[in-house]
């Protein structure tokens, strides 16, 4: 409400806004006060300059509905300054504010809505999972916080996991899920291109030969990666049989599912410059009743998903 | 002597011509963009993209077209009203070529992605440069010929010529502030919501000046000489103009309502967007009763049709801006397709059809000819683009209503009952109607160069003599 850092301005601002409308007032009055010149002969005259040979005005009066709704904007400003916030600091007879309005709104909805949530929060995740009613609010939450980095169809886009699979970086189960929702994931493959660019190579033949979708690969090279990828560092998050850790998010390499994508160049990308992803917290912004709805969904997705093996 | 001497017409002559050309160009980039959100896949290139293209959208039309049809009846009418030739041809001459340096600098580098992001306000710094020695230039002359006329009063057209030049200078000047990071990048010299509020400052009156009162300085001048008639009534143009000057200034923050824009200057910006409705009638009136007692000429005069048309649409949408003002309104119709069918019945159908007729009145006669090559094609014009423009905005009406009225619905849990896309989605067919009416305006524009083409193909330059002003309070 102190927009103001100090009285003076609130009251400069105010004095401005109010003499500015008056004066729109007092000027329309004025003007409005002269009458037709020519009204004896019923004829309205010119004002009697001419330009341009044939340019002249007549000297008609305003006319008068016009100036009628003229005042009446006057007025209403003058009144509607009165009730809402609009001079300077003075917040107007009603007392309104648009922080007011949100606040109030959402009691409102919170009062209304909150038991609905409130029933399911009770339930164990995979119990609202199996709620066909729950499941569709879900998908309705789902639809308008999720949907606009995992897609309407829950199946992800490259750097944003899908979650409609078996596959999971973080953790299938729900409370693993909940977690993610909840505290948000930090994703951070760190950069290697310090090791050289052959190595790097080598290290994304290895990966690649480590796909059950038999991805094309220099078998020398993948042999000299498998090494580098047990002494550089690999192993000490993706693990020494490279399928990855769910306490820390690093994913399976020895899976189909691919985040950012399984061409070597890609692959040579990802290990040179490092990846840095961000799944953000929805603790606050959206609560715990929903979150467990949300959690509940996601993993119901996951249940009819086909495995990815 | 003094007898012999002409109008300056060849600054005239060309901006008009180019008037013509950058209308095309822009509304054919506007056409494409539509044509981008009804197949998205035209997004060909990066170069082409639609964030890409938007604002050389706006850049050509407002800046292009617009400054362009500005200009050329600006240096028509001065010079006409004040009896005089151009104060400074030389000056003159270098505010055209300067300003097609601008526009053409726009479409290098808006598709580039350079901008300042700002919008109406995209271009780099060293346009901006440029933007204001022209400025100032076009100043100088405009004010040079004010300065020495043959006549005592002062035309009202040129109130708001010169109210609408001074004031540009301003927003131009204050918006642009920038520090520059390189010769394509500057950032902004005002932090967070100040930056918010000085650019709708700006972008506000851009619209109430550049597209409002130069355009009725044009009004001023084209709709009392083509139907014949004075003005009707002197007194109305003094307070309207007065008022309408006044009370835009105030007008901007509406466009940031609901914001972290502070209340209070929420409050102040909706109650003089509301006063605002009768000054800008004001105008409407004027222009439409100056028909009186030569309603008749409306029948067959194409020309007329497109000015008095534009009036009306002028009176729709002046009228419409208030009531978006309102905060309960504005939760509605905000972010909407709605404020784009706003935006085009003013651009579309007051400030293109103003500039098109004042176009139509001034190519035959800056070019020796008693009128256009063909008056049948000029009504064709006007039919088509007519119709181009009802369907634009009565189709982004619907479609913006109806995203509004989706966005917020609810299910009886509270959540959201339709996702984003499917309002999207639902739109579609709007966008479909919406390119057909931007196709229409388009095909007109073209009806429109080949009439101009054809006409001063077959005329020649023709500067016409200056006029001894007429003996005043006859």
């Amino acid at each position: 409400m102190s927009d103001f850092v100090s009285g003076f301005w609130s009251a400069y601002v105010a004095l401005i806004t109010l003499v500015s409308i008056v004066g729109c007032g007092v000027f329309l009055w004025f003007q409005g006060k002269a009458r037709a010149t020519a009204a004896a002969t019923g004829t309205v005259e010119t004002m009697g300059h001419v330009w341009d040979e044939t340019l002249e005005e007549y000297n008609n009066p305003l006319p008068r509905w016009w100036s009628w709704l003229f005042y009446i904007t006057v007025f209403f400003a003058l009144g509607y300054l009165a009730v809402y916030p609009g001079l300077g600091a003075y917040q107007g007879a009603f007392g309104w504010s648009s922080k007011g309005q949100y606040d109030g709104e959402m009691k409102q909805a919170e009062a209304q809505y909150a038991p609905i949530f409130a029933k399911f929060a009770q339930q164990e995740v995979k119990a609202v999972a199996a709620d066909p009613e729950a499941r569709k609010m879900g998908e309705r939450l789902f639809l308008t916080y999720c949907a606009q980095c995992h897609g309407s169809d829950a199946r992800g886009a490259k750097g944003f996991p899908n979650l409609a699979d078996k596959d999971w970086q973080w953790g299938g189960e729900p409370e693993q899920i909940k977690t993610s929702i909840l505290e948000g994931r930090q994703g951070v493959m760190p950069p290697h291109a310090h090791l050289g660019a052959e190595t790097v190579k080598d290290l994304a033949h290895f990966v690649r030969s480590l796909s059950p979708d038999k991805l094309a690969h220099d078998s020398a090279r993948a042999a000299r990666g498998k090494e580098a990828f047990a002494t550089v560092g690999c192993a000490g998050c993706h693990g020494p049989d490279a399928k990855g850790m769910a306490a820390v998010g690093s994913p399976n390499l020895t899976d189909s599912t691919w985040l950012y994508g399984s061409s070597e160049a890609t692959i040579i990308e990802t290990i040179g410059k490092g990846r840095s992803n961000k799944m953000p917290a929805h603790k606050e912004f959206l609560g715990e009743a929903k979150v467990h709805l949300l959690a509940a969904y996601v993993y119901g997705l996951s249940q009819g998903g086909t495995e990815k093996k | 002597m003094d007898n012999q001497a002409t109008y300056n017409y060849k600054v005239v002559r060309q901006f008009a011509v180019m008037t013509v050309i950058w209308g095309i160009v822009g509304m054919l980039v506007g056409v494409i963009i539509a044509a981008q959100l009804v197949w998205p896949e035209l997004n060909l290139h990066e170069f082409l993209g639609y964030g890409r293209l938007r604002p050389l959208h706006t850049n050509a039309v407002i800046f292009a077209f617009g400054g362009c049809a500005l200009f050329a009846t600006s240096y028509y009418v001065v010079q006409r009203t004040c009896h005089t030739p151009l104060f400074a041809p030389g000056l003159a001459g270098f505010t055209f070529w300067g300003w097609q340096l601008v526009i053409v600098l726009a479409a290098v580098t808006l598709p580039l992605g350079m901008t300042s992001g700002k919008e109406y306000a995209e271009l780099e710094w060293p346009i901006d440069i440029l933007i204001t020695l022209v400025w100032v230039s076009y100043a100088v002359v405009f004010f040079g010929t004010i300065m020495k006329r043959k006549v005592p009063h002062i035309y009202v057209a040129n109130w708001f010529y010169g109210g609408f030049i001074l004031t540009v200078a301003l927003l131009h000047l204050v918006n642009s502030c920038e520090i520059p990071v390189s010769l394509t990048k500057s950032y902004s010299c005002y932090p967070g919501v100040q930056d918010a509020m000085i650019q709708w400052w700006y972008g506000h009156n851009a619209v109430g000046f550049f597209l409002t009162a130069g355009f009725l300085g044009m009004m001023y001048y084209f709709v009392p000489k083509q139907a014949e008639r004075p003005v009707y009534s002197y007194r109305l143009s003094v307070v309207h103009f007065w008022a309408l000057i006044f009370t835009y200034m105030w007008a901007g923050p509406h466009h940031l309502h609901y914001t972290a824009l502070p209340d209070w200057a929420q409050s102040v910006g909706m109650i003089f967007s509301l006063i605002l409705l009768a000054p800008s009638w004001g105008g409407m009136i004027n222009g439409i009763m100056t028909m009186s007692g030569a309603w008749h000429k409306l029948r067959d005069d194409p020309i007329l049709k497109f000015l008095i048309t534009s009036l009306s649409f002028y009176g729709m949408s002046t009228f419409e801006g208030p009531m978006m003002s309102i905060k309960t309104v504005n939760a509605l119709s905000h972010y909407t397709d709605w404020t784009v069918g706003h935006v085009h019945s003013g651009a579309l159908g007051w400030v293109a059809m103003i500039s098109i007729g004042c176009i139509y009145y001034l190519i035959p006669r800056l070019f020796g000819k008693a009128q256009m090559h063909s008056v049948k094609l000029i009504t064709a014009h006007f039919w088509i683009a007519t119709i181009g423009v009802v369907l634009y905005i009565a189709a982004m009406w619907i479609a913006g209503v109806m995203q509004g009225l989706m966005w917020r619905a609810t299910n009886p849990d509270g959540t959201l009952t339709y996702a984003f896309v499917e309002s999207v989605k639902s739109t579609y067919p709007f966008w479909t109607i919406r390119l057909l009416g931007g196709l229409m305006f388009l095909g007109g524009m073209l009806l429109m160069a080949w009439n101009v083409f054809k006409t001063i193909a077959g005329g020649k330059a023709y500067d016409a003599p200056v006029l001894a002003p007429a003996g005043h309070h006859a």
